[in-house]
């Protein structure tokens, strides 16, 4: 109920109504990747779900923000049902270990049913520009070779609630679900992410 | 007792007349929808006799809405007409291209000005209520956004937030406003009854220049804003609203030339009202400001042929009958 509840207050404040721009079969497990330009973001994908993909979905989120606090930290384990990563500070010395740590983490949070919400960028946009991706999508395609992986576009979220800001302004936010794709393991790992944002930009103009 | 009663009753006589008017107008409308969808031929037809239909069902919703916002009284009335202003002001700084420093400002406008405009129709302060956007939104919004410190088309950025206060806020809110203004000597009616007036010859304006110009329209007025105003629809719909608001004098102050001239001015703004959000919207590259009403777009292109129309109404009224 409690979810129900958030999900509706979210379209509520986003005014986002998503359009699916194809089909999604029922029971497969995907990854939806969007662009990130503010707090607000999983929590409009999230409701934009259908309520029976919603609760086999699960977002990833940040430890450093998520898991601090008791009010956030039960949001994101209860409700959310968030897989909490730790994300590699940039310039530490195991930066690198970190990161496979954490697709493995993702890998394991997706046990062979949940589909998870990830934002490829690795950090929110300020300008609302969609940043080159982080190599962390592909490490988990290449881990779990037959996910289906779906493009999201967030449009006004930037404007609803900028980095930095603490109350929203209501405007009205889009949410564009793409045609899902998939990954090539011939690919490579250049290729591939230029790819995925590419599908993920054309829906800019959906 | 009985005196009270029978004055609540001669109040309350010309507010709930419009109101079965407007229920059997929508009855005859829904009677014409429905045969129509059983008797046109061809895709095209079919396509507008459904927009047709989604119109009149939204209509009823609304006409339901803005029944029980009146049976309230007053503060129904304002409730809803600020939550009209509110979602158009959304749908209007949605549109709008401001940058990221200007969030404060926007969210003084949504929160600060919008509830305090409305507070003040519902305390009837009017000295403060036609000042209050004018005047120290002016200065606030514009300050705000100075101090956020982005110079980058300052001027263009700060208009715009500006007129879109004016507009969705400012000026929508002159049509409840209707309800503070003081008794009309020899007028048994209140300012309710005049608010149903001035949104009825508004929108019933709309409509049959909609319906006319399906009807009769060739040749567009401005083309380059709006290729669906045509003047074979303008003066139909015009005429219309006028000689049915002409007719419904009797539940106004007016007399029935002062009826008329009243309406003429409420259709002639409810047009210029239309044609400037429409040049609005071509500019930015979009043809309905929102998608909250089946068949009619957003809120905004509902209530754009308000926009003028309820502050001159507002002040006609209070310059002419209000002593």
């Amino acid at each position: 109920m409690i979810s129900g509840t958030l999900a509706f207050i979210a379209r509520l404040i986003s005014g986002a109504t998503a359009r699916w721009t194809a089909p999604l079969e029922p029971g497969r497990q995907r990854v939806f990747f969007a662009n990130h330009t503010s707090h607000l973001d999983f929590i409009i994908i999230w409701s934009s779900l259908p309520p029976a993909m919603r609760a086999m979905t699960r977002p990833v989120a940040g430890s450093d923000y998520w898991g601090k606090g008791a009010m956030k930290r039960h949001l994101a384990k209860k409700v959310f049902n968030a897989i909490l990563i730790e994300r590699p500070s940039s310039g530490s010395g195991n930066a690198i270990s970190a990161a496979s740590q954490s697709i493995e983490s993702i890998a394991a949070g997706m046990g062979d049913r949940h589909s998870i919400i990830v934002f490829p960028e690795g950090t929110r946009s300020l300008t609302g520009e969609v940043l080159p991706f982080k190599s962390g999508l592909f490490h988990l395609c290449r881990l779990k070779p037959d996910l289906e992986l779906v493009p999201v576009y967030l449009a006004n979220m930037n404007r609803i609630l900028p980095k930095g800001e603490v109350l929203p302004v209501p405007l009205i936010g889009r949410v564009i679900i793409g045609a899902p794709m998939r990954f090539d393991p011939a690919e490579d790992k250049q290729a591939f992410l230029t790819r995925a944002r590419g599908a993920m930009l054309a829906l800019r103009d959906q | 007792m009985d005196m009270s009663l029978k004055g609540l009753w001669l109040q309350m006589m010309p507010l709930g007349a419009l109101i079965a008017g407007v229920v059997g107008l929508l009855l005859i409308a829904s009677v014409i929808g429905g045969i129509l969808a059983g008797t046109t031929k061809g895709e095209q037809g079919r396509a507008t006799v459904a927009n047709l239909n989604a119109r009149i069902r939204a209509w009823w919703i609304m006409v339901a809405v803005f029944g029980v916002a009146m049976a309230t009284g007053g503060v129904g009335s304002i409730v809803l007409f600020f939550l009209m202003s509110f979602l158009a002001m959304r749908e209007f700084m949605t549109l709008t291209p401001t940058a990221r420093t200007d969030h404060a400002a926007l969210f003084w406008a949504f929160f600060l000005l919008a509830p305090l405009q409305y507070l003040l129709v519902w305390a009837g302060w009017y000295g403060m209520f036609s000042v209050l956007v004018p005047v120290y939104g002016f200065v606030a919004i514009t300050s705000r956004m100075a101090l956020s410190g982005e110079t980058d088309r300052f001027l263009e950025r700060t208009a715009t937030v500006q007129w879109g206060v004016m507009a969705c806020v400012y000026c929508v809110s002159h049509a409840p406003a209707l309800l503070m203004l003081g008794p009309i000597p020899g007028y048994s009616g209140n300012g309710a009854t005049l608010l149903f007036y001035l949104v009825l010859i508004a929108q019933l304006s709309d409509v049959m220049q909609y319906v006319w110009g399906k009807l009769v329209g060739k040749r567009p007025i401005a083309p380059t804003v709006s290729p669906n105003k045509t003047w074979g629809g303008f003066i139909g719909g015009t005429l219309t609203a006028i000689a049915v608001g002409t007719a419904l004098y009797w539940a106004t102050p007016f007399t029935p030339l002062a009826a008329a001239a009243m309406c003429l001015a409420i259709t002639m703004l409810g047009f210029m009202g239309g044609l400037v959000m429409s040049a609005i919207k071509r500019d930015r590259g979009v043809k309905d400001y929102g998608s909250l009403i089946q068949g009619h777009g957003g809120v905004l292109d509902r209530i754009d042929s308000l926009l003028f129309a309820a502050p001159v109404f507002f002040h006609l009224i209070r310059f002419f009958y209000v002593p």
